[in-house]
């Protein structure tokens, strides 16, 4: 319990933005391109974090779902940055994994025309480097 | 400059002068929240931060005084409007006047903090007996015959 | 030699748990000045103040030392047991070891030390205390008010029946601020305009009232008691004493591209209108921008149709000045800028307005005479989504961190006024928290909700974007089922943030009353001073000094009146002794310090004096104690150190100086 807090807080200064801001008002969720995509939402990202709370988030495929748009982090009236927690954590994770998500050989047959570039650079986000 | 004889640490004494409307405020802000300070700081209250004469200042240096920090409004915020802009610009003067008198520039030093700032004024405090207890004791204007 | 007495102060626990109050007394009994030294559990109380009072008369005590709690805390108090003890009252002396020492350090030796220095200080500092007497000042029995909305127009009736003459200085053409604007008000639903107007009559008719609208100030001088105010009346190019208000030149006027600012721009107006029908002066103004007479030097309909002959293009602004011996600042609020929140689409859309523009399309006397129509169309809208906290409690740099305070309630009144006149009309409010503390307050937003059937959805709005069909689409998160929300919908309210008017800023700096982050104006205190400013003779009215309502807004002007009154009751004040003087045989009549005083305090006389045995004429700065303020800048500026300040001299501080440095 006390390791899932300890890796809370410092998954939380890695992202170099404070949960403890939020008021809870879900603009992040609301404003989110990829809502329904996610098993777990910005908000509740914030929400886990803020309450030290992570383990269910490592689990969680929102980390490669988020595009990085930023749109959450361009509309926070508390100037949270959600999108960059999240990132934190799927840094957090890659890392501990030392796997990749996806596989680079893999991309060109999931590319389509429609696909934004906005997605493939954000797939490109989620390799460990 | 007091020394404790046990442990021998350098404790600094340190002149503030604040003026009543805004900084003095906000020390006592600090002091209602119960924000620490070191207890080095001694509080001068002035009515404004133009009555800060820089002979004061010079005057507590060679009283022995280690560091002294002079606090006012904000600019644009001063109870007499245009007070603390006297004040800066003739700590401007006296910052410009102390390599040559013999004291460090880095003892003195100018801050504004406003009566709704209780927490900066502590921090304000903390950094500056921080860098002061760095410098340590003040040897170059001190009047030795002030000192035992 | 003098004779001073140190009162130690336990505070309870609050200085005694740190200070060993014991040690400070034996200390400071070292000092060849100090006569008399005791302690006591709580100085400030009758008891304390009693063994005060007893130690003067027994010890023939010349000045005392009070070692308790900040001097602007009880200063005063002390200073008022030496006077009942007939000792002067500027012979006090106050040791702050509660705030600046007890309450900050925790170790008890460091915080006795400390303690001792402070009460050194003070003792050095009292030895060289002299008695001062207060001047007297007189009392303008006159009140200016800057602001004629719903707060100035509660104050300036409070004072005027209190039997002073109050002078309304009101920026726009009418007053009546933003309560004329409104169409009901909450929890009762009662009509704005049936309250207000007939309070805006009563101003008028009032025979101690003076209503300058279209006016602005323009220069305050002088202090508490004696304000020297300049006000600028901008031209109307209509004289007000012939108009009567009979509006033909508003219907002929051919030019019709005024913005009509009364309506929030929602529709438009001639060059030359008058805000409302109502309005307070009755009288028309012709805005210069628009008109075609100034734009071409042609048209002139307006005069011709004038059966007054009121209309005067010739008029020019003119500026007149006045005495005050008190002013209420009451200068309301203004919508916050939504343009910033472009996922709104506010720019972009007409059908998304603030509530204030849904304010004025709910008004009878509306753009739409109270029938609610979409702006981009004219129809009847079926759906209408209402969005809470549009830049309050926003601190990401695109709006305001404070809780606008009245969004909440006024939803819910909008919400509920129009499931109530037309029940096909689907309303949602998507909300943060619902804030609804007030006097039937919770009841009225429960209302909405049970009975009216308004769609109340916890979560802020992601975006707002125009569909396919011409209409508006909320993007949102329902927080409590976690689902998203797409709503199709006609129109979109903003409950915008309110902030201080633009004008406020200059006012506070004219006034040199001090205004915070949000460039509210700060009151003296913000529990046990609420409505008077830190400024001696300044009072607060409304929501200049804070987001509030109506009621609100009602009873601080009230207290604000309350105030100002029992100021002007007096015929005079006392002044402030702390102020400059000159020592006549040093000052060499340079004008240094005249030039760095603040309040023109200082002229200069030519003057005999004699110095060492030399007797010539010599040109002599001189101070008025009533503008002295006492802050001190010409001792500084003065080269030849002549001018010096009472209570805080020279040598009084050098004094603080070497007791501490000791």
């Amino acid at each position: 319990m006390n390791n899932e807090k300890a890796l809370a807080e410092e998954v939380v200064s890695f992202s170099g933005t404070n949960p403890r801001n939020c008021m809870k008002c879900g603009k992040c969720s609301a404003t989110c391109p990829t809502f329904e995509e996610m098993d777990l939402h910005p908000h509740e990202f914030v929400s886990y974090l803020a309450s030290g709370r992570i383990e269910k988030l490592l689990q969680s495929k929102t980390i490669y779902k988020c595009l990085s748009c930023f749109a959450c982090v361009e509309r926070c009236p508390r100037g949270v940055e959600p999108s960059r927690l999240i990132e934190a954590v799927r840094d957090s994770v890659v890392g501990q994994k030392g796997a990749d998500y996806l596989s680079p050989d893999r991309i060109p047959e999931r590319l389509d025309p429609d696909l934004p570039q906005q997605a493939i650079t954000a797939a490109f986000r989620k390799y460990k480097k | 400059m007091q020394v404790n004889e046990n442990s021998k640490e350098f404790k600094p004494l340190i002149v503030a002068f604040c003026c009543n409307w805004c900084s003095y405020a906000g020390a006592d802000l600090a002091g209602t929240s119960r924000l620490s300070y070191p207890a080095d700081v001694k509080i001068i209250r002035v009515p404004c931060s133009c009555r800060v004469n820089p002979m004061f200042i010079l005057k507590a240096f060679e009283k022995g005084a280690d560091g002294v920090i002079m606090c006012g409004c904000h600019p644009g915020d001063c109870h007499y409007t245009t007070g603390n802009y006297y004040a800066r610009r003739r700590m401007t003067l006296l910052f410009s006047m102390l390599d040559y008198l013999g004291v460090d520039k880095e003892r003195v030093r100018v801050e504004w903090v406003s009566a709704a700032e209780g927490q900066r004024f502590a921090m304000v405090m903390n950094d500056f007996a921080k860098k002061i207890t760095e410098l340590g004791e003040n040897v170059k204007l001190g009047d030795i015959r002030c000192k035992k | 030699m003098q004779r001073i007495g140190v009162f130690v102060c336990w505070c309870g626990s609050n200085i005694a748990a740190t200070v060993d109050v014991d040690r400070v007394v034996e200390a400071v009994k070292t000092d060849p000045n100090v006569v008399h030294a005791e302690n006591y559990q709580y100085m400030c109380s009758e008891a304390g103040q009693k063994l005060i009072r007893d130690a003067i008369t027994e010890h023939q005590l010349t000045g005392i030392v009070v070692c308790s709690c900040s001097p602007r805390m009880h200063e005063q108090t002390f200073r008022k047991t030496a006077e009942a003890a007939g000792l002067n009252q500027y012979m006090v002396e106050i040791a702050n070891i509660r705030e600046q020492c007890s309450w900050i350090h925790k170790d008890k030796d460091e915080g006795t030390e400390k303690a001792i220095i402070l009460a050194r200080a003070a003792i050095a500092k009292v030895c060289l205390n002299a008695p001062l007497q207060p001047g007297q000042s007189k009392v303008v029995k006159r009140a200016l008010i800057i602001g004629g909305g719903i707060a100035g127009i509660q104050s300036a009736i409070d004072i005027a029946d209190a039997g002073y003459k109050v002078d309304i200085v009101e920026r726009t053409p009418t007053i009546g601020g933003k309560m004329a604007q409104l169409d009901k008000t909450f929890p009762t639903l009662d009509c704005a305009s049936c309250i207000v107007t007939p309070k805006m009559v009563e101003c008028a008719q009032h025979p101690n009232i003076t209503i300058y609208a279209y006016s602005e100030v323009e220069e305050v001088k002088g202090f508490v008691g004696n304000f020297n105010v300049k006000i600028r009346k901008k031209a109307r190019y209509v004289d007000e004493t012939k108009c009567t208000g009979c509006a033909v030149c508003t219907e002929k006027c051919p030019s019709r591209k005024g913005r009509n600012e009364f309506n929030c721009g929602l529709d438009t107006r001639g060059a030359v209108y008058i805000p409302f029908a109502q309005a307070i002066p009755n009288v028309a103004t012709i805005d210069a921008t628009n008109c075609l007479h100034f734009k071409t030097g042609k048209c002139g309909i307006c005069a011709k149709n004038c059966s007054a002959n009121a209309i005067d293009f010739e008029q020019k602004d003119e500026i007149f000045e006045e005495q005050y011996g008190a002013i209420v600042v009451a200068t309301g609020y203004q919508i916050s800028d939504v343009t910033k929140f472009d996922e709104y689409q506010y720019t972009k859309h007409p059908d998304v307005v603030t509530s204030l523009e849904l304010e004025r399309l709910m008004n009878a006397a509306g753009p739409s005479k109270g029938v609610l129509v979409k702006p981009s169309d004219g129809k009847h809208p079926h759906d209408i989504v209402f969005i809470q906290c549009v830049g309050s409690r926003d601190i990401s740099g695109r709006g305001k961190c404070y809780c606008s305070k009245i969004c909440c309630m006024y939803t819910a009144k909008h919400a509920m006024l129009i499931r109530e006149k037309y029940p096909d009309v689907n309303v949602h409010v998507f909300y943060i928290d619902v804030r609804t503390p007030g006097k039937n307050f919770d009841e009225f937003y429960r209302r909405a909700v049970e009975q009216y059937n308004v769609d109340y959805i916890k979560g802020m709005v992601g975006k707002v974007y125009e569909n396919e069909k011409g209409g508006l689409t909320v993007q949102a998160v329902d927080l409590i089922s976690n689902e998203r929300v797409m709503l199709d919908t006609d129109m979109v309210v903003l409950a915008a943030a309110i902030e201080p008017s633009d004008g406020v800023k200059h006012i506070a700096s004219m006034l040199t009353a001090s205004i915070d982050t949000n460039n509210f104006l700060t009151e003296a205190h913000p529990k046990l001073r609420p409505v008077e400013s830190p400024t001696a003779g300044v009072f607060l009215s409304g929501v200049c000094q804070g987001p509030k309502d109506i009621p609100e807004t009602v009873s601080q002007a009230g207290a604000a009146a309350v105030k100002v009154v029992g100021l002007l009751a007096k015929d005079y004040l006392v002044t402030n002794p702390c102020t400059a003087h000159t020592d006549e045989t040093m000052c060499n009549g340079c004008s240094s310090c005249e030039r760095v005083c603040p309040y023109g305090a200082i002229s200069y006389i030519d003057k005999e004096v004699m110095d060492k045995g030399v007797r010539e004429v010599r040109r002599i700065a001189q101070v008025n104690g009533a503008l002295c303020q006492g802050c001190g800048a010409c001792t500084v500026a003065c080269p030849s150190g002549a001018m010096d300040l009472k209570g805080f001299s020279n040598k009084q501080i050098m004094a603080e100086v070497d007791a501490i440095c000791k």
